[in-house]
This record gives structure tokens, C-alpha cells and sequence, in this order.
């Protein structure tokens, strides 16, 4: 490791040393992220030369990039299906099982018939259920069954719940609506 | 509070490698600027000792400008003339200038960013924030006896790109080197020294002269992450200043009809309020035309009259507290800045929300200039065992619009700075050789209720069939938070060289006729001013390779080594010609030549933030 050349085309694992899986530990990966961009980070290089500057802002997105994938499961189980060579393919494949499209039209009635702020919190907790339920057996389809193949069909379930997660959230926001006031971090952060 | 530098023996900055940085607060009503000097950080002063330029530029007929404490001494007599609080106006149109009807200001309607039309001609709030900001440069140069190596700017964590981008070509226009723009709320973090403090949420209250921020901030390990921001922008000391004078004036039974009896209310009230924060009762006394006023007014009075003000600002607290999940016990700390943060009844409101007492021991004035000046010391190069890492994130998600005028999401907020996305276009005609991208910023999903940033153009496309052609265009967003777009075909490898033709803002035509235009242009000719920049570039990027060849020399190999060892002996032989284009031709051939380089340093640093903590994992 040590004389091996770190290139910014190192894997996201590889790039922050870490075991290439999908069970991650949240802080071991914003701590290596803080590491990594306190050498990498621009202002490192503010009073340098242009080409160290024009280097430095490359891998601290490169940097930036990785953690965004690595912190986020969904992007981290997608990206371990692609590395495995079992791309998601989410544009060409849009195929679910019909059990599941039932349960979405289901919530998504729900929510459009929501009359109050506590229905609409019931539902979300409802959804992050079935969430974390699917993202457990990524772990384990990923981590102990080598299952790549599996593992794509609960990251398409899992993207189909990203978005309805997003439309929960625009039904919080236009509840809001009428501050002057905009938030830089919202329920996103509290799916992690 | 103040960081002390303490340097390992040997490794003391010599004298003259020090680079001298400043930091500067561009208010809306007030700008200073600020350096670390001998370790300290602190505001710097004009000849007459004051720390605080008012934020007000007037230009007159005969082409002469009137910049600060004078300018706003003939905002009465010369409103149109004398611009006040240009800040507002800076990346702005017309169209987002709600109150445009009621100032004094005769605008003028243009495509990206709207002008004021004064006595001196037509000016840009580029050139308006510009003016300001010499001022400032030319007060740090006389102080520090040097010329500056750059500036750390600050800017409200909100402003979105064309805003970002203004500032940063108002301070180009006004010769400084911008070392990096930081939002305000984390400058007035750096200047309480939070980076050092253990993890923790802070809230930033700005109460300035015309408008109110909040921010809340999570910091951890010296990284600052703006978690949420909200504010008033119509709402400041001015406005407490009006409610003593309708206080005053209704205890008085006075009616006010000349602009001149306005405006001595107007300062008597200043005068009165900052009596008040310090004494229980004050006189309010102004001499009117034809009549004075003498009135006493006690503390319980101006703060019963100013109490729906006050709770503007915390219902604006609660909702930036809610918006980031967060409750007032979650809150470590909470800074004061702006003026009008010394009010007690301001204070008093303060602690009872977050229940505990606000950090104040810092001038709340000079608090956010302290801290940029910090973080410019640091970029500067003085600073090298500084741990202080500002790791900002976007404020607003950048967009493209698509099919029906929608808004195709490509940087979310909230991403962490610096970041790029690629996306891949085609073409819809056979031929095709343009391809028109609009970029918008902003949180809805309609391109027209966004704010709209950038009309690219890609030309140059190679003609092919429709859907053949394939670009990429990378979305780069830097660490000043500002947008960079650059797009290539990828069919068969081959690298088609696209134009990306910004049309917001300022182009570079229009920057060098301002600077021909500008007052910098009466005190050195263009030319020498060209000269004596390609100079300083060329001694900053000789020193900043000395640097690296001394604490990483040891990757190059001997042939790599000579090469820049000769590069840098051809820009040093030709560093003092007074000829721009010869110095800048070997600046940027070592620039060049020492890329490799780079990104060998590069390397060794990033496996060295890897190494050890990872030998049970590989």
C-alpha cells in the first residue's frame, strides 16, 4: 500500500482505505474524509502555483465525490453492484414486481389524501421501515452472499423509495413555504 | 481569543518570505479590513483612525468619487448621486430590486446585472463594491508597508453564484487577488476561535444596519458546515433607529417634512439608542429648522417600542433552528455580530431563547472582517501548522433546464465545496453544430421560478447525425462556491474543442474597460499596473516552489529536478523586464512545468493521510 500510487481513478473504498463492503462505519468515514481533504483541500494550496492549485481542487472532488457515494447506502450498494459488474441500469430496466408497484400506488394515494402533518409523519415512518428493511438485505445479499445480481433488484426497490422519501419531504416543505427562511440540511439528513 | 502563531525553531517565516493578507468585511452598510499582524488579528485603521468605512461611494460631475465617512455626508443633498448599500444590487436585475421605486437612484435596465446611472456615468455595482474595496486595499497597503499577496473576502452564506461572482470581479476590478471568498457566519466563527473548540452546533446572529442573518452552523474537527441559514433583509438598526424617532416624535407632537429635519432625526436617534446601551435614560436632541427637540427617553421606552422588531429576529432564530432539526438545546454557542447586537433589550432576547449568554467579547463591528483575516493569513502560506479547515458547502442546488422548462437537478445543496458533476448531451438535428444550456440556481422545479445563472453556448460540435454527437459537460463547482462549465465531445476519442460562453455577469471585455475607467487607472497606467502584477506572480509562484522543492524535493529524480531547477532560473532572469507578456510567458511555463510535481506532492500527502490507519483493513 504504501508505494502503490494513489490515482484519482482508485475506487471510492480504496481511496479511503477502507474495507470495499457495504457495511460501513459512519464515522470512520468522516473522519478519513476530514484526513483526507485537510492535505487535498485547495485552500492547503491557496498561495501555491497554478498547477498545484489546478491538482488540489481535482482530487478534493474527487475526494468530495467519493465520500458523497461511500456516506449515502443506496449510492454505496449501487456502486458495490457496479464494481461486482451488476450495473443498476435504472433508465434501460424499470421492471418491479407487481407486489411492490401495489404497495407504492398504495402510498402514494395515501399521501395525496393526506389531510394532516401527523397521517403524513405516520406514513414516512412506515416507509423508512420497509427502508431499512431493504437495505439490510443488501448487506447481507452484498457482504456475506456475494450476490450482486440480487442485490440490484433491492437497489431498484430502494431508488423507487428514494424518490417517494423526496415527495414526503416537498409535502413538509410546502407546509413551510410561506418563511423567508431556507434550510441547507432537511429530512435527507436524518435517512442516513 | 486571539490565535497566537508559534512557529518550531528553524521554522520561523523569514521576514521577508511573509505574505501580507488581509481579510475584508463588504457590508451593506459598513466594510473593514483586517490583518494578522505579530500573530494577532486586527482591523486596520485610515489616517484619521477609523476602523469602519461606511459602505457609500458618491460620484460626481467632474469625475471625482467620494468613498465613505465624506459620501455619506452628502447623502442628503446628493441621494441620486450617492450610492448607499450596493451590496443588494450586486448579481441583481432590475426585476429583483423590489424596492427599486422608492430609492433615490436613477437605474438602468440591463442584461445580467442592473447599473445606477450618476453624475460620473454610468456605474455597475460591480464597479460601485470595487471602488470600496481599493479603498480598503490602498488603507492595508499604506498600514502594512507592502503590497498585498490577496484578500479573503466574505459574503452572506446565501448569496448564490452570480452574487459570489460579482464580488469576485469587483475585487479583480480593484486590483486585489482574492484568496478565497468565505461566508460571514463562519468568518465570525474563525474569530471566536471555534475551529479549536470541541464539536458542536453554533448559531450565528447578525443583526447589521439593514439586514438580518441567521446561521447555524456545525462544526467538528475544524470543519464549518452551514447547516441553515434564514434572515431579513429588510430589517437592521436603521429600523430601530426610525422607531425612536416615531417614538420621539409622537411623545413631541412633531411633524417632519424636510428631508434635512429627517435626517438630523435620523442621527440625533443613532446618537440617543447608543446612549441607551448603556445608560437606563437619554436625551434625544436635534436641532430642527426652526425648532430643537429635547426629549429624555428611557431604556423601557425605546425597547417597548422596539420589542416587535426584536421578536422579528428570534421568530427568524426559531424557524433557521427548526429548518435544520435542530432545538435550542442542541446549541453550543451563540455569536454576536453587527452594531446592533449591543442593544440590551437585542441581548437580553438573545439569551432568553437560547438560554444562556451570547458570545459578545469580540467588537461585534469587526468580528467577521477578524476572522477572514485569519483564514487569510492561513492561505497566505504564514500560518503552516494551522489546522484551520473550512470545509463549505453550496448554498443553493445548481440546475439545467430541460423539455418544458424544467429543471433538471445537478448539484443538490448542501453538497459539500469543491464539486463537479458530468452530464452527457446530444443533439436533436442532423448537423447540428450548437448546443444552447441554460443554468438556473434554486430549490423549485420550474426554470421560471428559479434564478436563472448562465446561458452557455456549445459550439464547435462536429457534424453528425441527430443523436450521434455525445458531450460532456463538467459542472465544476470551486471552493469559492463559484461555477465553471467545460464541455467536450467524447465520440471516438476525439476532444472537440467547445467555446463555453458565459452570458451573465461581467464579461472580460467589460471588466477592461472599467479597469481603463477606474481610478487605479489615474495613479499607475495600465501598463505598469500590468508589469508590477505579472511581477508579484511571478516572486509568489518562485516562492511557493522553493517551498515544495524543500519539503518534498526528494520525489523528483535528477533530470526532473534540473528541468525545474531550469525553468525557474529562466523566470527568474527575466522576472524584473518590464514586459508583462515575457514575465507572465515563464511564469506560466514553470506553472506548467511543475505539474507532474504537484501531483506527486499530491500523492505523498494523501497516502500520508492514509497511512497507519488502515494496515488491519488492506
Amino acid at each position: 500500500m504504501a508505494d502503490q500510487l494513489l490515482t484519482l481513478a482508485a475506487n471510492d473504498f480504496a481511496l479511503f482505505g477502507v474495507p470495499q463492503r457495504f457495511a460501513q462505519d459512519r464515522s470512520t468515514l468522516d473522519a478519513r474524509w476530514k484526513e483526507l481533504q485537510r492535505e487535498a483541500h485547495p485552500d492547503r494550496f491557496a498561495a501555491q502555483s497554478a498547477a498545484a492549485q489546478r491538482e488540489a481542487l481535482q482530487w478534493s472532488v474527487r475526494i468530495n465525490e467519493a465520500y458523497q457515494r461511500l456516506k449515502d447506502p443506496l449510492r454505496r450498494a449501487a456502486y458495490l453492484c457496479e464494481l461486482a459488474g451488476a450495473p443498476i441500469d435504472a433508465h434501460d430496466n424499470t421492471a418491479m414486481p407487481a407486489e411492490f408497484l401495489i404497495q407504492q400506488m398504495a402510498w402514494r394515494e395515501a399521501l395525496e389524501d393526506a389531510q394532516q402533518e401527523a397521517q403524513v409523519l405516520a406514513l414516512q415512518d412506515e416507509v423508512m421501515q420497509v427502508r431499512n428493511g431493504l437495505l439490510a438485505r443488501c448487506e447481507e445479499l452484498l457482504d456475506r452472499e456475494s450476490d450482486p445480481v440480487q442485490a440490484v433488484g433491492q437497489v431498484r426497490a430502494l431508488m423507487f423509495i428514494e424518490k417517494f422519501c423526496a415527495d414526503i419531504d416537498a409535502f413538509f416543505e410546502t407546509l413551510q413555504s410561506h418563511c423567508a427562511v431556507s434550510a441547507a440540511a432537511r429530512p435527507t439528513a436524518a435517512r442516513d | 481569543m486571539a490565535l497566537l502563531q508559534i512557529s518550531e525553531p528553524g521554522h520561523s517565516p523569514n521576514p521577508h518570505e511573509r505574505r501580507v493578507a488581509v481579510g475584508i468585511d463588504l457590508g451593506t452598510t459598513n466594510s473593514l479590513v483586517a490583518s494578522v499582524r505579530s500573530g494577532v488579528a486586527e482591523c486596520l485603521s485610515d489616517e484619521e483612525g477609523r476602523v469602519i468605512l461606511p459602505s457609500v461611494v458618491r460620484y460626481q460631475a467632474d469625475g471625482s468619487r467620494q468613498i465613505g465617512a465624506a459620501a455619506v455626508a452628502a447623502m442628503v443633498q446628493d441621494p441620486q448621486n450617492t450610492i448607499a448599500s450596493v451590496k443588494r444590487f450586486m448579481g441583481r436585475n432590475l426585476k429583483d430590486v423590489v424596492d427599486s421605486g422608492t430609492l433615490a437612484y436613477r437605474f438602468v435596465d440591463k442584461p445580467g446585472m442592473l447599473a445606477i446611472a450618476t453624475a460620473g456615468g454610468e456605474k455597475s455595482p460591480v464597479e460601485i463594491s470595487a471602488d470600496i474595496l481599493a479603498t480598503l486595499r490602498y488603507r492595508a497597503q499604506d498600514v502594512l508597508g507592502d503590497d498585498l499577496v490577496g484578500a479573503v473576502i466574505t459574503v452572506p452564506a446565501y448569496f448564490d453564484d452570480a452574487q459570489r461572482q460579482a464580488t469576485k470581479d469587483a475585487a479583480r476590478l480593484a486590483g486585489i487577488n482574492v484568496l478565497r471568498l468565505i461566508n460571514e457566519p463562519t468568518a465570525a466563527a474563525i474569530a471566536y476561535g471555534l475551529d479549536n473548540a470541541s464539536e458542536g452546533v453554533y448559531a450565528i446572529y447578525d443583526l447589521g444596519g439593514g439586514t438580518f442573518d441567521m446561521s447555524i452552523l456545525r462544526l467538528s474537527q475544524g470543519v464549518f458546515e452551514v447547516i441553515a441559514t434564514g434572515g431579513d433583509s429588510a430589517l437592521g438598526g436603521d429600523d430601530y433607529d426610525r422607531a425612536l424617532v416615531a417614538l420621539v416624535q409622537q411623545q413631541a407632537g412633531l411633524v417632519l417634512e424636510s428631508p434635512a429635519d429627517k435626517s438630523a432625526m435620523a442621527v440625533a436617534a443613532r446618537a440617543c439608542k447608543e446612549q441607551l446601551t448603556a445608560h437606563d435614560e437619554a436625551l434625544f436632541q436635534a436641532n430642527l429648522s426652526g425648532s430643537s427637540v429635547r426629549q429624555a427617553v428611557t431604556r423601557a421606552q425605546f425597547d417597548a417600542a422596539t420589542a416587535g422588531l426584536t421578536e422579528r429576529t428570534i421568530r427568524v432564530a426559531r424557524k433557521a433552528l427548526r429548518d435544520a432539526k435542530l432545538s435550542v438545546t442542541d446549541v453550543q454557542g451563540v455569536v454576536m455580530v453587527g452594531g446592533s447586537t449591543r442593544m440590551p433589550q437585542v441581548q437580553a432576547a438573545v439569551a432568553a431563547l437560547f438560554g444562556q449568554a451570547p458570545l459578545n467579547n469580540l467588537n461585534p463591528d469587526e468580528v467577521v472582517a477578524l476572522g477572514a483575516a485569519i483564514q487569510a493569513n492561513q492561505l497566505a502560506g504564514n500560518n503552516p501548522q494551522g489546522d484551520l479547515l473550512l470545509l463549505d458547502v453550496i448554498p443553493l442546488s445548481l440546475g439545467i433546464e430541460t423539455m418544458g422548462g424544467l429543471v433538471e437537478r445537478i448539484v443538490p445543496r448542501n453538497q459539500t465545496i469543491p464539486t463537479a458533476m458530468a452530464q452527457d448531451f446530444t443533439t436533436f438535428k442532423d448537423g447540428q453544430t450548437a448546443l444552447a444550456l441554460h443554468v438556473v440556481q434554486g430549490e423549485r422545479d420550474m426554470v421560471a421560478d428559479c434564478r436563472s445563472l448562465a446561458r452557455f453556448e456549445l459550439r464547435g460540435i462536429p457534424p453528425m447525425v441527430a443523436g450521434a454527437a455525445r458531450i460532456r459537460v463538467t459542472f465544476t463547482v470551486d471552493a469559492d462556491g463559484l461555477l465553471n462549465v467545460a464541455a467536450r465531445e467524447l465520440i471516438g476519442g476525439v476532444e472537440a474543442n467547445i467555446d463555453v460562453k458565459p452570458s451573465y455577469g461581467l464579461d472580460d471585455g467589460e471588466i477592461a474597460r472599467m479597469l481603463q475607467e477606474s481610478f487605479t487607472t489615474a495613479q499607475s497606467d495600465m501598463r505598469a499596473r500590468a508589469v508590477a502584477e505579472a511581477q508579484l506572480d511571478a516572486e509568489r509562484l518562485l516562492l511557493a516552489i522553493q517551498t515544495a522543492l524543500q519539503a518534498d524535493g526528494d520525489l523528483l529524480d535528477d533530470g526532473e529536478r534540473a528541468a525545474i531547477d531550469a525553468l525557474a532560473d529562466d523566470l527568474r532572469a527575466v522576472r524584473s523586464f518590464e514586459d508583462a507578456a515575457t514575465v507572465e510567458a515563464a511564469t506560466k511555463a514553470l506553472s506548467d512545468g511543475t505539474q507532474a510535481f504537484a501531483a506527486m506532492r499530491m500523492n505523498r500527502g494523501i497516502r500520508q493521510a492514509l497511512s497507519g490507519k488502515n494496515i488491519s483493513t488492506v
